[in-house]
């Protein structure tokens, strides 16, 4: 038994390892940069420069068009769930798959492909200027930004919601009808609850990259809308401001480590209820 | 428990002994390549030396080129401050070699090593880069250029000749801007008469307030992007350096060049520089002076496409040139005489312009 278990650690030593060398290792260096000065002492004062009032308007910003997309990106995918559920003995999985699509190709171009799709003289606007109808100015505003982020970050939503939404029982769903709910009552009372993990999960994994983005706010948003992971891009190229640079990536974790403490609560919430019943 | 505490002491091990090995190769290769004295290396702008150029360097001198690219001065500086590499020949910007030079980081050149830079480099070239290096002493200018505006005569129907029109709100969402502090603030300084060197906070304010004030008439700031948007029509006007300039108006014949519009403008240079902790000094300087010979400077035209100062160049490549690619590649001297050239401020400002800049991206 005691042999067993020392080789059964030795299984454990890749991951044990890329943990510290690609996980633990890399944070204690940011947090390093964020709290110390050129001379390596510790100190808050760049700290408090990352709270000043032009980056936390930047990373409000950001805040709002990661929520905005988060929000699109479930109510386009719900549904869909929904949808493939019922077909997916037929033909769902393709339909899946194509889903998928943008996960297959290189986000930065399929990004600047949005790029030409919303220029003014890009594909939209030729084809509503053939149809008669006035054309739009999204390239380069805050529209522009959260459609590029939809596209490429709703894999993320749809995947967790499908394995959460085929998990529920079609008896379930049936007895809720018997017993005489609406569809919307079905909605709302059978299915929301029952694959709220999956919403949870699938808003993290939009929430996340969608707030620390840099390549779709500058390609789609021209460098005229300015989101907080392009100002940390900015101070480690441009500025070369490591230190700032630093803070302002643990200003930024802060978010991220609040958004993934509600998911952990509330899937372990869930959890329990499941194990109740 | 007892897991966790082997676990943790052997894995930080293996990590500080993976860095180890890792630091050891680092040094040996450089060590392994530098035995030989037939080496010389160059650290460069991407794509800023035209490859047949280096071949034909190794052909007539028998000195091999390693040659390592930079994206932009600011990721090049740390890199010759911590000695991290050592490099015998830099081409940094003006005021990135007036940096290294206030940091004691370069050393002076020997001119007796370079007959053709005596020859050829023009005296007004070197009277500019006087502004960054005085007396000469440290750097051969290699490349300039003027920084000016480009516009579509579909959409713009009067002649340009002033900053100016990059407020005027007929053309909103028309105009593309330069996404750089310091290029960004150089238009309303001059527009407000002032230098674009100032570290006056209150004459920063000023630009800046103007700055924000043309936002919403900017349609987007770019760097590289600039030159397809003009390109394809995508906009009417647009900030471009003067290098840019030719290719991007034999891509549109709607396109038309203002290279100094009449406030002033900036006049960059390019320089080759030697560090201080360079190994082969007396090849850097064959470089640099291989590079100063006409026809070597004629090839590097060819392929870059931006002004040199070598006296020698025009007359080799006019003739498959028009006029107006002359005016814009040869300028009359009247045109760049006075311009200003940028100049490293110290990092107080330096915090400043990005500080002021960020007020301007965040409105």
């Amino acid at each position: 038994m005691h042999k067993d278990w020392s080789i059964r650690r030795l299984f454990g030593v890749p991951f044990v390892l890329w943990g510290v060398l690609f996980v633990v290792l890399p944070l204690f260096f940011v947090l390093h940069a964020g709290l110390t000065d050129e001379v390596g002492t510790f100190t808050l004062a760049v700290l408090g420069e990352a709270v000043q009032w032009e980056y936390l308007k930047a990373l409000g910003l950001s805040v709002l068009l990661a929520l905005v997309s988060t929000l699109a990106c479930l109510v386009l995918g719900y549904p869909l769930c929904l949808i493939l559920r019922e077909y997916r003995q037929k033909n769902g999985m393709i339909i899946f798959l194509l889903f998928l699509l943008p996960l297959w190709m290189n986000s930065l171009l399929t990004t600047m492909a949005w790029q030409t799709i919303l220029e003014r003289n890009g594909v939209l606007n030729l084809f509503l200027g053939a149809l008669g109808l006035p054309t739009l100015q999204l390239v380069n505003t805050p529209a522009a930004i959260v459609i590029g982020m939809v596209y490429n970050f709703l894999p993320y939503m749809v995947l967790p919601l499908f394995v959460s939404v085929s998990k529920v029982d079609k008896s379930v769903i049936e007895a809720a009808r018997d017993l005489g709910a609406s569809h919307w009552q079905t909605l709302r009372y059978v299915m929301l609850p029952l694959t709220r993990a999956g919403i949870i999960s699938g808003c993290t994994m939009v929430f996340i990259p969608a707030l620390t983005t840099f390549v779709i706010s500058a390609l789609l948003g021209g460098n005229k809308v300015l989101l907080i992971g392009n100002i940390i891009e900015q101070e480690f190229t441009a500025a070369y401001d490591w230190q700032l640079g630093s803070a302002l990536s643990m200003v930024l974790m802060i978010f991220i480590i609040l958004n993934m403490l509600l998911e952990f609560f509330t899937s372990e919430d869930n959890e329990r209820k499941e194990a109740r019943v | 428990m007892m897991k966790k505490f082997w676990q943790i002491p052997l894995c930080l091990l293996l990590a500080l002994g993976l860095a180890l090995t890792a630091g050891c190769d680092m040094f040996g290769d450089q060590d392994d390549e530098a035995e030989g004295d037939d080496v010389v290396y160059v650290y460069s702008w991407g794509d800023y030396l035209a490859p047949e150029v280096m071949e034909q360097f190794e052909e007539e001198t028998g000195i091999h080129v390693v040659l390592d690219e930079f994206d932009t001065n600011e990721s090049m500086y740390p890199r010759i401050k911590e000695e991290a590499e050592a490099y015998d020949v830099l081409c940094p910007s003006d005021y990135m070699i007036q940096k290294l030079i206030e940091n004691d980081l370069l050393q002076p050149l020997d001119y007796s090593q370079l007959p053709n830079t005596q020859e050829y480099i023009g005296k007004d070239y070197l009277q500019q880069a006087e502004a960054f290096d005085p007396g000469n002493r440290y750097a051969i200018p290699y490349c300039w250029g003027l920084v000016g505006i480009m516009y579509n005569t579909k959409l713009v129907k009067e002649p340009v000749d002033s900053w100016a029109i990059l407020w005027d709100p007929k053309y909103k969402n028309e105009i593309l801007m330069q996404d750089s502090a310091r290029d960004a603030f150089m238009i309303p300084l001059r527009l407000l008469g002032y230098s674009m060197n100032t570290t006056d906070p209150q004459q920063l304010a000023e630009a800046r307030d103007m700055l924000i004030r043309q936002k919403p008439l900017v349609q987007a700031y770019g760097v590289d992007d600039i030159r397809d948007k003009l390109s394809s029509g995508e906009a009417a006007l647009g900030v471009i350096f003067s290098g840019e300039a030719i290719n991007l108006l034999k891509s549109n014949p709607d396109l038309r060049y203002c290279m100094a519009p009449k406030e002033g403008t900036n006049a960059w240079i390019d320089g080759w520089v030697i560090p201080k902790n360079a190994r082969h000094v007396e090849n850097a300087h064959k470089f640099i002076d291989f590079l100063s010979r006409p026809d070597i400077a004629a090839m590097n035209f060819d392929s870059l496409g931006y002004s040199t100062p070598n006296t020698g160049v025009q007359e080799l490549v006019e003739e498959d040139m028009d006029d107006d690619e002359i005016a814009i590649a040869f300028p009359e001297p009247e045109v760049y005489r006075g311009q200003e050239t940028y100049q490293y401020l110290g990092e107080v400002a330096d915090k400043l312009y990005t500080k002021l800049w960020l007020q301007v991206k965040t409105e």
